[in-house]
């Protein structure tokens, strides 16, 4: 049952996580918050001509935030912003059960569909999706968007 | 009719594992195992008298009560008084009036927010609370300072939680100081504050004081007149009884200057087209048709308690925590929150183990049958002095016993080295 949730990749992310850090002359950061357990995670992107060159994360949290954070930032290298908005929905639907997928063409995303069986779970896989969406919406809207933040700019998930 | 015929006496029994049969669900297996209930601080299970009491009260008793003249009324109203009175006498209280029944704690503390402070708070004056406290201890003093220009302030913690004297709110305490809001045991750490003493304190200023009893009145034994206080919210699910019922005792003096807290049937003693005056206590603070079958459930919940011995779970609750502390203790990497004297705390052990995130813990212990809470418990504030963001909370109850403190100890152990690279 535990393996449904934890599968090996998941925990491979967690214990080794990729692209931890800051990105250097990131062009977006976007930092999210669920205060219901704690978790917090910052993205961090630099991006040429509409597309992300470096994408990194920051923070701390459950294995599976911190996984899906970790997963986020090698698939988001290469594609455009407006991709990465697609890749958002795509993957917080599939998280939640909504959207079918091939098995294969989310990369090591796919082993998040597992969150299914476990619903209090599941915003901690979307928080950095989350998190992501929103801070490239900000960018190319170059406003803020009015949802509830902590004192120092955190936006705050408490739902998927 | 004698209806109180009707009640099986509860045969006197030591607390721990020979109580476990008395509890059906806690025969079920969870994940393939047997289930290891640690979650009690949040909610605790139900005896199988409790559960027939609320069966046989809808089975044959079932009517609106102070109301009608008809037997199934008047046995109603004889159940549901009844276990008005049960209760008083259980928290020591002086009248079976001083008794109201809310929807739980945090309806009891909104009902003196809204009744007693809207009513009696002016700009200026001080609401004193702790760092300790539950959500439902705090937010409606925050919404009633806003709404009556009162200040709101907190009484900091000494040694992370370990301890709050009388001689910390004597030093906090101003003329201007109308209330003082405290827990009596907290949720996340287990501190036991001296409520008789602190409530001393708060009485030679003039100032009211409220204790958060959620966690204590089911674990050891209160006694409000002895420990002093004006007001004592609980609830009844943490003590056995159903959810969606609890208690507030307000003393008769204070009660009776009170304003009502909601207005319709029941409240009132006589309505004219243009006013109303209001009933006398306790209905005073009880609109409409009442919840009737969960002070029922909560007086089977006492009984059962009482049988058990309130000293004998206390006691039996002090051992179980002496020995999860020790157990725990041993788990390399683990950090302990609360105090070190098991006689000084409650049976709340909250931690952490290393940077294992208190949800994974949770959801490996989960998957051995071993349920417990990981998260804030509703007490932000506390988490900030604590220094985390959340922790696991392992808490016990009357049934539990050293071989459930064994299976947590073993699932923790488990788990940490699942997460562990």
């Amino acid at each position: 049952m535990l393996d449904d949730l934890y599968k090996e990749i998941i925990l491979d992310h967690y214990k080794s996580p990729r692209n931890r850090g800051e990105a250097a002359n990131h062009d977006i950061k976007a930092r999210g918050l669920n205060p219901l357990c704690g978790d917090d995670i910052e993205i961090t992107l630099t991006v040429e001509d509409g597309v992300i060159r470096e994408a990194r994360f920051d923070g701390h949290g459950c294995s599976i935030s911190q996984a899906s954070a970790s997963m986020l930032t090698e698939e988001l290298l290469g594609r455009s912003v407006d991709e990465a908005i697609g890749l958002a929905d795509k993957v917080r639907g599939m998280m939640k059960g909504e959207i079918e997928t091939d098995g294969e063409e989310l990369g090591d995303i796919e082993a998040l569909r597992g969150v299914q069986k476990f619903p209090v779970r599941i915003k901690c896989a979307t928080l950095a999706w989350n998190a992501l969406k929103l801070g490239i919406q900000e960018h190319l809207r170059g406003s803020e968007a009015d949802l509830s933040r902590t004192d120092d700019g955190a936006a705050i998930f408490t739902d998927e | 009719m004698a209806l109180a015929d009707k009640t099986t006496p509860i045969p006197s029994r030591a607390p721990g594992s020979g109580l476990q049969p008395d509890f059906p669900i806690l025969q079920r297996q969870v994940n393939d195992h047997p289930l290891v209930y640690l979650d009690n601080a949040a909610s605790s299970q139900k005896p199988e008298s409790v559960i027939d009491a609320l069966d046989d009260y809808y089975r044959n008793h079932n009517a609106n009560v102070h109301r009608g003249i008809h037997t199934l009324s008047q046995e109603a109203t004889n159940l549901y008084e009844g276990a008005r009175a049960k209760v008083a006498r259980f928290i020591g209280a002086a009248h079976s009036h001083e008794i109201i029944w809310t929807r739980g704690t945090t309806e009891s503390i909104n009902l003196v927010a809204h009744s007693w402070g809207r009513k009696f708070l002016r700009p200026g004056d001080q609401i004193l609370t702790t760092e300790l406290e539950h959500h439902s201890n705090i937010v409606p003093w925050q919404l009633l300072a806003q709404a009556t220009g009162a200040e709101f302030k907190y009484i900091p913690l000494q040694n992370d939680g370990d301890r709050l004297g009388p001689e910390d709110f004597e030093r906090m305490i101003t003329p201007r100081t109308r209330l003082i809001a405290l827990t009596q045991m907290s949720n996340v750490v287990g501190t036991i504050l001296p409520v008789k003493e602190i409530a001393e304190v708060g009485h030679r200023h003039g100032a009211v004081v409220l204790v958060d009893g959620a966690q204590s009145v089911p674990h050891m034994p209160v006694d409000v007149t002895d420990l002093g206080v004006d007001f004592m919210a609980f609830s009844a699910h943490k003590m056995l009884g159903p959810t969606g019922i609890g208690v507030l005792y307000g003393r008769t003096e204070i009660l009776e200057t009170m304003d009502p807290y909601q207005a319709g049937g029941d409240m009132i003693s006589t309505v004219s087209m243009e006013k109303s005056t209001w009933n006398s206590l306790p209905y005073r603070f009880e609109a409409g048709t009442p919840h009737i079958s969960g002070p029922i459930g909560l007086g089977a919940a006492v009984d059962y308690l009482s049988a058990v011995g309130m000293d004998a779970i206390n006691q039996h609750e002090q051992k179980l925590t002496r020995y999860a502390l020790e157990k725990l203790g041993h788990i390399s990497g683990i950090s302990l929150y609360g105090p070190e004297d098991p006689t000084t705390r409650g049976a709340v052990v909250a931690f952490n183990v290393g940077d294992v995130h208190p949800h994974d813990i949770g959801q490996v212990l989960d998957s051995y049958g071993v349920a417990t809470r990981a998260g804030h418990h509703c007490a932000q504030p506390l988490m900030r002095v604590l220094g985390v963001g959340s922790t696991v909370r392992a808490s016990f109850y009357l049934y539990n016993s050293e071989d459930d403190v064994d299976a947590l100890v073993d699932a923790v152990t488990r788990a940490v080295s699942y997460f562990s690279s």
